[in-house]
């Protein structure tokens, strides 16, 4: 059954990335040099759809929050080094499935290039726990627990912000 | 509605809503059927991958490498999501007749030129790059960016932003030559 929903799921997904446009290098590069929203389009919508259907359902108590650890040295570093090679490869880990899918070809070298990083990553794991892993271990913490707000009042503010953020797209028609 | 599936693209402010119904569901009908909520996410699979690799290629067994026995490296909920993207794609591509064979893209070949070779290299070397930085985050933008922002986690709003700054400043320079 696990496996079974994680493939209906992926179809459903990779079928809407794939409808978006957002899995061509076009429009990742595209976004990347700031000439094409497409991808930021895609990604926006689904977070704001999200945020909302998420802690409704979560305030009914029918699913669980799974929050990741804010280790502030692990994102900041993990985060810029994956935008380095994101920029590089034009594909995500992701998207690079979907983009070998509609037959950019070149993607199967990221996927690979992908799994060897992972290996990679692996032989580094030992060091990384005991130093950058360590820097700034924050813990399951959410933007409402920082700011000390009501949830609804976060989203109510981060709905705005994204549709004001449309609505500068749509202005500057990018 | 009988064309969605040949219909040749969406808005992406609908493909990226009707993604987000589709993040949603995931969460409620895994916490209904499997007793834990699927959130997406995609960069956990390809330490998965590697560890199989290995595993069929090396002696070493995977019980020496700390990450792989914390990963727990086995065909699980997110691998076959990540198969399924590429179904779900191929599908999408074929159904809307937007399947394409191509060694090179465009952008790439006006910087960098119509060697496949030049590709393939960058392709694999940024793939590296990215799944590297990706598990030192924690995560990808499908865990990160999408069910992180979500969930309006603190990981997935700094993830996400030096995503975003890595990815900008990396693109001027390479593609731009500059800042």
């Amino acid at each position: 059954m696990e496996l079974l929903l994680g493939t209906i799921t992926g179809v459903i997904f990779g079928f809407l990335l794939q409808k978006g446009q957002v899995l061509r290098f076009e429009k990742q590069v595209g976004f990347l040099l700031l000439r094409d929203m497409t991808i930021i389009k895609f990604m926006f919508s689904a977070i704001l759809v999200g945020v909302v259907g998420i802690h409704f359902l979560n305030d009914l108590g029918t699913i669980d929050l799974e929050i990741k650890d804010a280790v502030i040295g692990a994102q900041v570093i993990g985060g810029l080094i994956f935008g380095i090679g994101w920029a590089i490869a034009g594909y995500c880990p992701g998207t690079s499935v979907g983009a070998f899918g509609e037959g950019r070809l070149h993607a199967l070298w990221a996927i690979l290039g992908m799994i060897a990083g992972a290996a990679l990553y692996a032989e580094a794991y030992p060091t990384m726990k005991k130093t950058v892993l360590t820097w700034g271990d924050l813990g399951k913490i959410t933007i409402p627990d920082v700011v000390h707000l009501n949830q609804w009042i976060v989203i109510l503010v981060l709905v705005v912000v994204i549709l004001a953020m449309f609505n500068w797209f749509r202005a500057n028609n990018i | 509605m009988a064309n969605f599936l040949t219909k040749d693209r969406y808005n992406p402010y609908i493909a990226g809503a009707l993604a987000g119904v589709l993040a949603i569901l995931s969460v409620v009908v895994s916490t209904k059927l499997l007793s834990k909520p699927q959130y997406l996410g995609a960069s956990t699979t390809f330490v998965r991958a590697a560890g199989m690799i290995e595993e069929r290629f090396t002696k070493n067994p995977l019980d020496v490498n700390e990450y792989y026995l914390k990963t727990k490296v086995k065909v699980d909920w997110q691998m076959m999501f990540v198969v399924g993207i590429f179904a779900g794609a191929l599908i999408s591509a074929v159904a809307g007749g937007t399947y394409s064979n191509e060694l090179i893209p465009p952008i790439w070949q006006q910087r960098f030129g119509s060697n496949p070779f030049a590709r393939a290299a960058g392709a694999f070397l940024g793939g590296a790059i990215a799944l590297f930085g990706a598990r030192l985050a924690g995560g990808c933008p499908s865990g990160h960016g999408l069910s992180g922002m979500m969930q309006l986690s603190i990981s997935g709003l700094i993830a996400m932003v030096c995503f975003l700054v890595g990815g900008i400043l990396t693109a001027r320079i390479i593609y731009k030559g500059g800042i």
